[in-house]
């Protein structure tokens, strides 16, 4: 369908995450063999704020798992961790990454030299993602016998109110006092609140990012946003991640001013509900490049703003803004925040991807898309597929179903 | 006179249709897709043409679709076979209607308003029940040919026979233990098609008329009976209905 083969733009500040994020699991690498250090992993949205608050070096294994996702290594691995009584229906992220570590498999060997993944000190869960993660933790926890600690978090919240923040707050203090024994000394207030407060920063740098996506045509597309999100989940609470953000931004915004487009010729917007699918991240984003096709906005890549975060009330804001998170609402809160972002990305369709083992992350198993065409006007189309497994995804239906969908946006 | 063409490369057969100006059907063609899917473009396309009357190089534009249409190197277009589809089955029944096409390996619903346009569209899950490769697997096991899947249906008796599983080799396993408990081939052959039939109405909720297309409906005539009790809807099935497809490519082309 496109008239001449259109080229991905690459964003200069790619070199700079590449750097950076090299530089974090070196760090947490060096660490896991320092004596004198203390490694937690973390969720993805765990109180990593916290973390940091003792000392620890933090590291992210949804991180780790959207490698082996992205460097397509997921699917040879997922198999071994089913073997092993983890059922191929539940988090391919869990399964990939147990069954890469029972193979003595990192994509950290390929992408830095590092054997291993780091040996943790304490692993800590946040369920507001998913059971999953602490299903995924324990195995680690037996493993290596470390404690496993977390957060249990509210489900289907509908009006956040003060009942749900003082819950997690006291959980969270809770773990404080848990950690204590562990990092070897008690919290130190002000890192805490450091880190906190260059969370916020970084949030807000990461949101102004995503927000150049708003322009006509977008400055940047879903696929760039997956990649570039990187230091906003493993360094967010760290300097480094808040310098990123400012490049980067100050990359898209001349190509704002500019009026340059991240696809030459944008001819339909669209938004993206649902995990991305992370082995075919370069795939999807050539297909839709070459039907001039940009995906502006996505809920994947907004879950990482925390602007509810306080370095005055460290411990009630982290609660908050764990709280509010898209992933723990209900229904109707889920769509007046897709329905908003509709609105504010001028988006003209949605895409769904409805994966596999992820389902809190796919919204569209419960006629979500339905009642927001209705609402919004705006034509969906479903994906199936999974974020890791790449058995559970079809490239011929997809690029099918994508392509009929693009036809159908120039009908008008 | 200005001739056009479509071919349509699916995952069983390849076919081609060649209209003229007027968007009159003037010859179809038919090759089995098999692994050469370049080869059968080309030889649907060539019967295509001999039918027509006409040589291939009076052809002013071809417009491939289907899974092969990449495959396709002598079309001058490419579009998806949904969009083809909607287009052949609104030429047959110009007002607002769902076509239902059943294909080899996957099935669509598609809607359409009364002016042509295209609404939305949904598409089997990956999942061979519901499509032509599950009645394929039925016909072997049951040792009929495909053709005769439908006529062995006609003379069932007990409509209380039924394929329950969703999955296309689980739903054998359920076929043969019925077949040793003694359950006749005629009614398990009509609750083969019935079952089809059932994946479809998962698909999308479906109201209105509805044309049903695609080659399990070209080749089992009772499916259009079954078809519309099971969705509770009039089915309309157009005259050579495996071809619908390439009829849309071709009218794309005449654009």
């Amino acid at each position: 369908m496109s008239e001449q083969k259109a080229q991905v733009k690459r964003i200069s500040a790619a070199k700079t995450m590449k750097k950076i994020m090299a530089e974090h699991f070196h760090r947490v690498d060096e660490a896991s063999r320092d004596p004198g250090k203390k490694v937690a992993w973390c969720t993805s949205v765990g109180p990593a704020e916290l973390l940091q608050g003792f000392g620890f070096e933090v590291y992210y294994p949804e991180n780790h798992a959207a490698m082996l996702g992205a460097t397509r290594k997921a699917t040879d691995y997922i198999p071994y961790a089913n073997a092993a009584g983890y059922s191929p229906d539940i988090c391919s992220y869990l399964t990939a990454d147990v069954g890469a570590y029972l193979q003595g498999y990192t994509p950290l060997q390929d992408a830095y030299g590092i054997q291993s993944v780091p040996k943790p000190d304490v692993l800590v869960y946040n369920t507001n993602q998913c059971r999953d993660v602490q299903d995924w933790f324990m195995w680690y926890g037996r493993h290596w016998n470390v404690p496993c600690l977390g957060i249990e978090t509210h489900r289907n919240v509908g009006p956040v109110s003060e009942a749900h923040v003082d819950s997690i707050t006291r959980q969270l203090q809770h773990l404080a006092e848990q950690l204590e024994p562990i990092a070897g000394h008690k919290l130190d207030m002000d890192l805490f609140r450091q880190s906190v407060g260059l969370s916020r920063r970084c949030s807000e740098l990461w949101e102004q990012v995503l927000l150049t996506g708003s322009a006509r045509p977008s400055a940047l597309t879903f696929f760039d946003g997956t990649i570039h999100m990187g230091p906003a989940v493993v360094l967010r609470g760290l300097p480094v991640a808040v310098e990123y953000y400012q490049q980067l931004l100050a990359e898209l915004q001349q190509r704002v001013e500019s009026g340059e487009g991240a696809i030459e010729g944008e001819r339909h917007r669209l938004y993206w509900e649902g995990m991305p699918v992370w082995g075919r991240l370069r795939a999807l984003g050539e297909l839709f490049l070459s039907l001039r096709t940009c995906v502006v906005a996505s809920t994947y890549c907004n879950s990482w703003i925390f602007n509810q975060l306080d370095p005055d009330d460290p411990f009630r804001s982290m609660a908050r803004a764990y709280t509010e998170l898209f992933i723990v609402r209900s229904d109707p809160v889920k769509e007046d925040y897709i329905a908003d972002m509709c609105q504010r990305y001028q988006v003209d369709g949605i895409v769904y991807h409805d994966a596999k083992t992820c389902p809190n992350n796919t919204n569209s198993r419960y006629a979500m898309p339905q009642r927001l065409e209705q609402r919004t006007g705006k034509p969906y189309l479903i994906l199936s597929g999974d974020l890791n497994d790449l058995r559970c995804w079809s490239d011929e239906q997809a690029r099918t179903s994508i392509e009929a969908f693009v036809e159908q946006l120039e009908q008008g | 006179m200005s001739f056009f063409a479509g071919v349509d490369v699916g995952s069983s057969a390849a076919k081609a249709v060649v209209i003229d100006d007027q968007a009159r059907e003037l010859g179809r063609g038919l090759s089995p897709s098999g692994a050469d899917l370049s080869g059968s473009a080309r030889r649907c396309f060539a019967a295509a043409c001999r039918q027509a009357g006409i040589a291939e190089a009076e052809v002013e534009r071809i417009v491939a679709c289907g899974f092969g249409r990449d495959n396709v190197d002598f079309a001058h277009q490419r579009r998806t076979e949904i969009d083809c589809h909607a287009r052949g089955a609104y030429h047959h029944l110009p007002r607002a209607i769902t076509v239902v096409d059943i294909g080899g390996q996957d099935n669509k619903v598609i809607r359409i308003d009364e002016n042509g346009r295209r609404l939305n569209f949904t598409m089997n899950r990956k999942c061979a029940a519901g499509t032509g490769a599950f009645l394929e697997e039925v016909a072997l096991r049951l040792k009929v040919p495909l053709d005769k899947l439908a006529e062995l249906a006609g003379q069932a008796t007990d409509p209380s026979v039924r394929i329950g599983s969703f999955c296309t080799v689980f739903a054998m396993t359920e076929i043969l233990s019925r077949i040793r408990a003694g359950v006749r081939v005629e009614d398990l052959a009509r609750a083969a098609l019935e079952s089809v039939a059932r994946r479809v109405l998962e698909v999308q909720s479906i109201s209105g008329q509805v044309v049903a297309t695609g080659g399990v409906m070209a080749h089992q005539p009772l499916m259009r009976e079954i078809l519309s009790q099971q969705l509770q809807a009039e089915v309309f099935v157009p005259p050579h209905a495996q071809y619908v497809g390439a009829l849309g490519a071709a009218l794309v082309g005449r654009r």
